[in-house]
Order: structure tokens, then C-alpha cells, then sequence
């Protein structure tokens, strides 16, 4: 087959090209440029592009650089910095996987006569039936079908996680024995367009403006003051305002109409059910007996599924409005699919 | 060149000459002595040197003591720039479709960009005025001679006569980088008082290249220390790239009347054949403003990116805009100039020709584009 992999100049998506070739694919690496502006994380430097690069000639295979750094800004960015304001908690990371890597770049690759496209994201894309689904990858630590659950049956016809079978030790392990230059780079944290130095508060700061919240209790007894709201979390402790040696209390509602913060116990945060909006299937739509997974490197919680309403069975944290809510089959060995808390 | 492959990214850069590649041999080899001694196996290559420089200032017009020596085009031009900055003061002028090693140099002084018309000159009113209302004393006026992408030509004896006349102190600096494989730089060189070359766009190997200083040029060097090329540029002289330059050069000169007349039958049949197999295919300057290397057309309906790829699968070597230090295609600078619809932009193409460019490579290239373009539309309809 003729597979096009996407090279992010990490230790995974080269050990993926590098699979892809020992199975005989024609395989031509690309890097995406996504972010235009300032960086010094994530996947957009210049000194990533050079590392996909590298790696690439060491492989002997072809490497292109798409610019996709429009795209990015209308789906990723500006969508990130609109869900700040309106106080929700999105993931870029999803949303970037979402209309980047397997929507613009499916396309490119459709475009451009590749049969398949590869990343090296930690999962597997394994049939059910005659049905394709993601499925966890082999080292549970390193899991990331929660973030590539959006993909349907079209895209998952022709998406292979060459590196899903491994753990990250083994990707190290034969990334060393290749002498590729990434094996032993770290691993990518964070958003890859806000900078370390100058973090969220600084990027959404200069694009929003950020508006004082009060914080109250239950009761609506005043308790202090944050700078923005827009930066405040719920089910966040620290940072709201709050002197220290009381009781602990977390950000339990807020209120963007009147810029109140409430907080209280961590019971306060415990809820019976779930709502999920903007829902998408691997497949067709499920209910019923579901595992569901609330954040990157949550624990997958049973509850039942009835539309876009998740009952737990045990009362549970609440999940912030905009986080991915992911739904695994019982068994939570694949995706269903998933959608955004509400 | 390579059987199979067409190679239409001559501005990029122009195969090595067979002359030049030879020219240079010896001076990798038994030569290799450092021309700033002073045995005789310096004096030998030194006086290589001094014979090249003397074949270079022929070709430019100027006189041998105004030719150094550079690394290549960049150092050239921020030469020129930063280094008469650094003499004189004053703010650095260009246009907004300069090269990047001239735009970013002014922009990094704080310089002042002009705008230009549709075909990409430099606006000579919006340059008077801004010469003329200038807050600082404007010391340094750079307009380059062809421009890299879309192949447009400037008449820089307009461009000296606007700059004398508003700006008397500055001096006029060209990038040339572009025009020595098609204008007789003996028509240019008169008009301006700094100028730039790059070997490897005339045959020449990379790495090596000429500033010509004269006139009421006075600059302070970017490079001190063994005060080379009369104190404005140290460093131990690239003597093989040097040799090379000079053959290629000379050889380009000789030949330009020919190859001019030739290229431009096979760029103009490249052109009509694209826009007649295909609707909305458009070129983007009018050739008569053009050098005959340069075609560039903006192709409707599809992104550069992808078409590119294809005609690269196809064994069609071709470019859009610059690309950057990712390798990523940015948005061309020089088409957002020109007022060049975004949109329309993503579609452009540059298809350059030069000395190894056959009419089979037009034939092919117009048939692997033309299915190219066919499947990427067909691609975005579906």
C-alpha cells in the first residue's frame, strides 16, 4: 500500500514510519505545519520539522511539509480561545486530531492517491465483525485512543496506529536499535501553541479580555475575588482567590451572565448523571451499558447510556464543560465514540 | 540532466555548467594553496583570483576594485543593508516583494517597506513620497532588478532618478540575484551603487557570490579579521567557488542573447499550453514585463501544496512560493504585494527555465500539469 505517514518528529511517529516500511508499504513521511506563531513546546518548532526530517533520510523515505497553519487557527485556535470566554474547558489536542490529522490530511491524502494514512498514536485500529474500531493501545500508560475517538468507519478503513501494539519502552527500544535521532527525545507535553514561559493566562490574556469573577459559597457569602474567570476551571482548588488553612473548596459552578465562581466540598462536585453534546460513532449509535472516559489519562467509569445522557452508577465527579466524554464498549477494549461535556 | 525527470526550478537553482564545474577542479586539488600567503603557491592561486576578478568586473561593468567576493546572495544584500546602516545611519528603503535577505534586513532596522504595483514594481510615487517624508535621513534604497518569483523587471534608472531626486544621499542597492542569468547587468550596473550577485543562479556552485561597491557606496564590513577583499570582507577566499563564478559568468554572458531567444519560444508555449487545456489558469504578470526564464500562473481550484506533490511524483521539479525554515509553502509575500487575491494565491505556480530546458521538457511538463490539475479538481468536487 501507499502510506502516508505523519511524522511529528517524536519517537512514535518514527517508529511508525519505520514499522510501515518493514511491512513492505510504500511509505512517504509529512510534517504538518500548524501553528504559526510563538512556540516552545509541542509539535510545530522548526527543530521538530528538522528532527520528522532527519528522521525521514534516515529511513530513506521521501518527507514533505504541508502548511496547514490557516486551518489550525480557524479549527483549533480560535475555537480554543471562543470556549475560554463562553467558560468552557476544550481539548485542542482532540479537536486538532479531529479536523487536522484526519480530515485535512485524509483529504491531502486522498488528493494525492495514498491508500492509507499512518500516525503514531498509541492505539489500534482492529475489526469487530466487519467493523473497524479503535481499539486501546497495547501499553495501558501510554493509551491514546481517547484522543483519536472521533474517527468513523471511512476514516478508520484506512488509519493504521503502527506503533499501537507496542509499549513506549519497546518504541524507545527500537528506535535506539535503528539509531534513529528522536529515540531517546522526550515525550511532547502540553499545548503545542502556548508557550511554557508564558502559559495559558499569557496567550488567552492577549486575545480575550478577561473579566474579574467573584467567588461565593453555597450559601452566597462572598469569599473572595479572581482576575478571570475565563481562566477558571471547574473542579479547580487552587488559584481562586481563596486564603489558605480552611477547609478545602473547589470550583463547583460557574456563572459567566454574572461572573460568580462557586465553590464548596468535593461532595458538592459529585453528580448522578452526565450530559454529552456534539456526539460522533465509530459505528452506529450505542446505548445501554457503556465505559466511558472523561479526560486523557482517566480511568474509565460503567455507566448506562441513554441518548446523550450518561447515568453513572455511582454518583461522580463532574466532568468540565468542553472536556471529550469517550465511550468504550463494555468490555472498555474500544471506542464507541464520544462527544463534549455539557 | 536526470533521464525521466523535467526541472523547471531554475530560479531555485541552475545546474552546475560543465565549464564551471571544470574550472574550478584544479583549485580543489593541486591548488590549494591560501592566496593571502605569500609563496609562490599562494601567489599562483592568488593570481587566479585577481584574473577572476578582473572577467567578473567586465561582465558587471564596473572596475575590478569594486567586486568582493561574498558567500553568496544573503550576505550580499544584508551587507549592503546593514552595513551601510551601521556607516551612515538613517533608515534602509525597499519595496514589499524584495527577497527575504533584503526585506528582513530592513524590517529588522526598523526600515520603511513601499508598495508596488500589480505586476510587482516598485510604486515610484509611494517611493518618492516616502523618500520625501521620511522622519530620519533615508541612507540606503534597495529595489531589486528581477524579481525571484514572478519574474517581473524593474527599470532601475527610473528607480535611481526618483531615489537622486528625493533621497540625494541615499545610495541604490539591487538585488541582481535574479537578472544576471537574463539582462546584461552592463545595462544595470550604472544606475546603482551597490549590487548583488549568487553564483548558483547563473551555473555557478552555491555558497559564493559578489557585491559590487562603487560609487558613493561606503559601508562598514559584516566580517572583520584578515581583512580580505580590501578590508570589506574577511575570511579566506572561497577560491574554487570563486574560479567557478567566474567561468559560469562569462559563460552566461556570451551565450544570453541566444538562450534568451530560445527560452522564451518554450516559456511562452509552456503558458499557452497550460491555459489552453485548462480553464482558469492565470498568468500572473504580463510577459512583456517579464525575463524569458518566468512563468508563473495562479491555477484556480486547486492548493500548490498538493499539485506540487503530484507534479514531484511525476519527475516535475517546479515551486510555488518561498518556502520556509519548516520547508512548509508560506503564503507568498510577493503575490500578497501585488494584491494577489489570498485565495487565488494558494494555486500559484512558478515554472522556471534556464540553459538544460528542452522543448520535450515542455511538452512533458504540460501534460503531467495539466492531469494534475484535472485530478485535484476532480478530487474537490467529488
Amino acid at each position: 500500500m501507499k502510506v502516508l505517514v505523519a511524522l511529528s518528529g517524536g519517537v512514535d511517529s518514527s517508529v511508525a514510519a519505520a514499522e510501515l516500511i518493514d511491512a513492505g508499504h510504500h511509505v512517504v513521511g509529512i510534517t504538518m505545519r500548524l501553528w504559526g506563531g510563538e512556540s516552545d513546546t509541542g509539535c510545530c518548532s522548526v527543530a521538530d520539522v528538522d528532527d520528522a526530517r532527519r528522521v525521514a533520510q534516515q529511513l530513506d523515505i521521501d518527507h514533505l511539509v504541508f502548511n496547514f497553519t490557516d486551518d489550525f487557527q480557524a479549527h483549533v485556535v480560535d475555537p480554543y480561545v471562543q470556549a475560554h470566554r463562553q467558560g468552557l474547558t476544550p481539548n485542542p489536542c482532540i479537536e486538532c486530531n479531529r479536523h487536522l490529522k484526519f480530515d485535512r490530511l485524509s483529504e491531502r491524502a486522498d488528493l494525492l492517491g495514498f491508500d492509507a494514512i499512518a500516525t503514531g498514536h498509541h492505539a489500534r485500529v482492529e475489526a469487530v465483525g466487519d467493523r473497524y474500531f479503535v481499539h486501546r493501545g497495547a501499553d495501558p500508560a501510554k493509551d491514546q485512543s481517547y484522543v483519536v475517538h472521533m474517527l468513523p468507519q471511512r476514516e478508520l478503513r484506512r488509519t493504521i496506529f503502527p506503533v499501537g501494539h507496542l509499549t513506549k519502552a519497546e518504541v524507545r527500544e527500537r528506535a535506539a536499535v535503528l539509531g534513529l535521532r528522536t529515540a531517546a527525545k522526550p515525550d511532547s507535553q502540553d499545548v503545542c501553541f502556548i508557550t511554557q514561559t508564558g502559559g495559558r493566562e499569557t496567550f488567552l490574556g492577549a486575545r480575550i479580555p478577561f473579566r474579574r469573577g467573584t467567588v461565593v459559597d453555597a450559601a452566597g457569602v462572598v469569599l473572595g475575588e479572581v482576575p478571570a474567570i475565563e481562566m477558571v476551571t471547574l473542579g479547580q482548588r487552587r488559584g481562586i482567590g481563596l486564603p489558605g488553612g480552611g477547609p478545602k473548596r473547589y470550583v463547583t459552578g460557574i456563572d459567566q451572565a454574572t461572573s460568580t465562581v462557586f465553590v464548596g466540598d468535593e461532595a458538592d462536585l459529585d453528580v448522578a448523571e452526565l450530559t454529552v453534546g456534539d456526539v460522533v460513532w465509530a459505528d452506529e449509535p450505542s446505548s445501554g451499558e457503556v465505559m466511558v472516559q472523561c479526560s486523557a489519562h482517566g480511568v474509565a467509569i460503567p455507566a448506562v447510556l441513554q441518548h446523550d445522557i450518561v447515568r453513572w452508577h455511582s454518583p461522580q465527579r463532574r466532568v468540565a464543560p468542553g472536556q471529550s466524554v469517550v465511550f468504550f464498549d463494555p468490555t472498555n477494549r474500544y471506542v464507541l465514540g464520544g462527544g463534549i461535556a455539557r | 540532466m536526470h533521464d525521466g525527470y523535467t526541472y523547471l526550478d531554475h530560479a531555485a537553482t541552475t545546474p552546475m555548467r560543465a565549464d564551471a564545474v571544470e574550472a574550478m577542479l584544479p583549485f580543489l586539488s593541486e591548488q590549494f594553496a591560501n592566496p593571502s600567503g605569500s609563496h609562490r603557491f599562494a601567489r599562483q592561486v592568488r593570481k587566479a583570483i585577481d584574473e577572476a576578478r578582473d572577467d567578473v568586473a567586465e561582465v558587471i561593468g564596473c572596475q575590478p576594485g569594486e567586486v568582493i567576493f561574498t558567500s553568496g546572495g544573503t550576505e550580499a544584500d544584508n551587507t549592503a543593508i546593514f552595513g551601510t546602516l551601521d556607516r551612515s545611519g538613517g533608515l534602509a528603503v525597499c519595496p514589499a516583494v524584495e527577497h527575504h535577505a533584503v526585506l528582513h534586513a530592513v524590517e529588522a532596522r526598523h526600515g520603511c517597506i513601499v508598495g508596488v504595483d500589480a505586476t510587482g514594481r516598485v510604486d515610484l510615487e509611494a517611493l518618492a513620497s516616502t523618500l520625501e517624508s521620511a522622519t530620519a535621513s533615508v541612507s540606503v534604497v534597495s529595489v531589486m532588478a528581477v524579481n525571484n518569483e514572478v519574474g517581473t523587471i524593474t527599470d532601475l534608472a527610473e528607480v535611481a532618478a526618483v531615489v537622486r531626486r528625493a533621497a540625494p544621499d541615499a545610495v541604490v542597492h539591487t538585488d541582481a540575484v535574479q537578472a544576471a542569468a537574463w539582462l546584461d547587468l552592463r545595462t544595470i550596473t550604472p544606475h546603482v551603487d551597490l549590487l548583488s550577485l549568487s553564483a548558483h543562479k547563473f551555473g555557478g556552485p552555491k555558497g559564493v557570490g559578489v557585491l559590487v561597491a562603487r560609487g558613493r557606496s561606503a559601508f562598514t564590513p559584516m566580517l572583520i579579521g584578515g581583512g580580505q577583499e580590501r578590508e570589506r570582507r574577511s575570511g579566506t577566499h572561497n577560491v574554487a567557488g570563486i574560479i567557478a563564478l567566474t567561468a559560469a559568468l562569462r559563460a552566461t554572458d556570451s551565450e544570453r542573447l541566444d538562450e534568451n531567444q530560445r527560452l522564451v519560444r518554450l516559456r511562452d508555449e509552456l503558458v499557452d499550453g497550460l491555459q489552453a487545456a485548462l480553464d482558469d489558469v492565470h498568468e500572473t504578470v504580463d510577459r512583456a514585463c517579464k525575463v524569458a526564464g518566468s512563468a508563473h500562473v495562479c491555477i484556480d481550484g486547486i492548493e500548490n501544496e498538493a499539485l506540487l506533490y503530484l507534479l514531484d511524483e511525476a519527475g516535475v521539479c517546479a515551486s510555488a512560493a518561498s518556502a520556509c525554515a519548516s520547508g512548509a509553502m508560506e503564503p507568498s509575500h510577493v503575490l500578497a504585494a501585488m494584491g494577489v487575491p489570498h485565495e487565488r494565491a494558494r494555486g500559484a505556480l512558478r515554472l522556471t527555465l534556464g540553459r538544460t530546458t528542452t522543448l520535450d521538457d515542455i511538452e512533458r511538463a504540460t501534460t503531467v500539469i495539466v492531469e494534475a490539475v484535472r485530478r485535484l479538481r476532480k478530487g474537490r468536487a467529488a
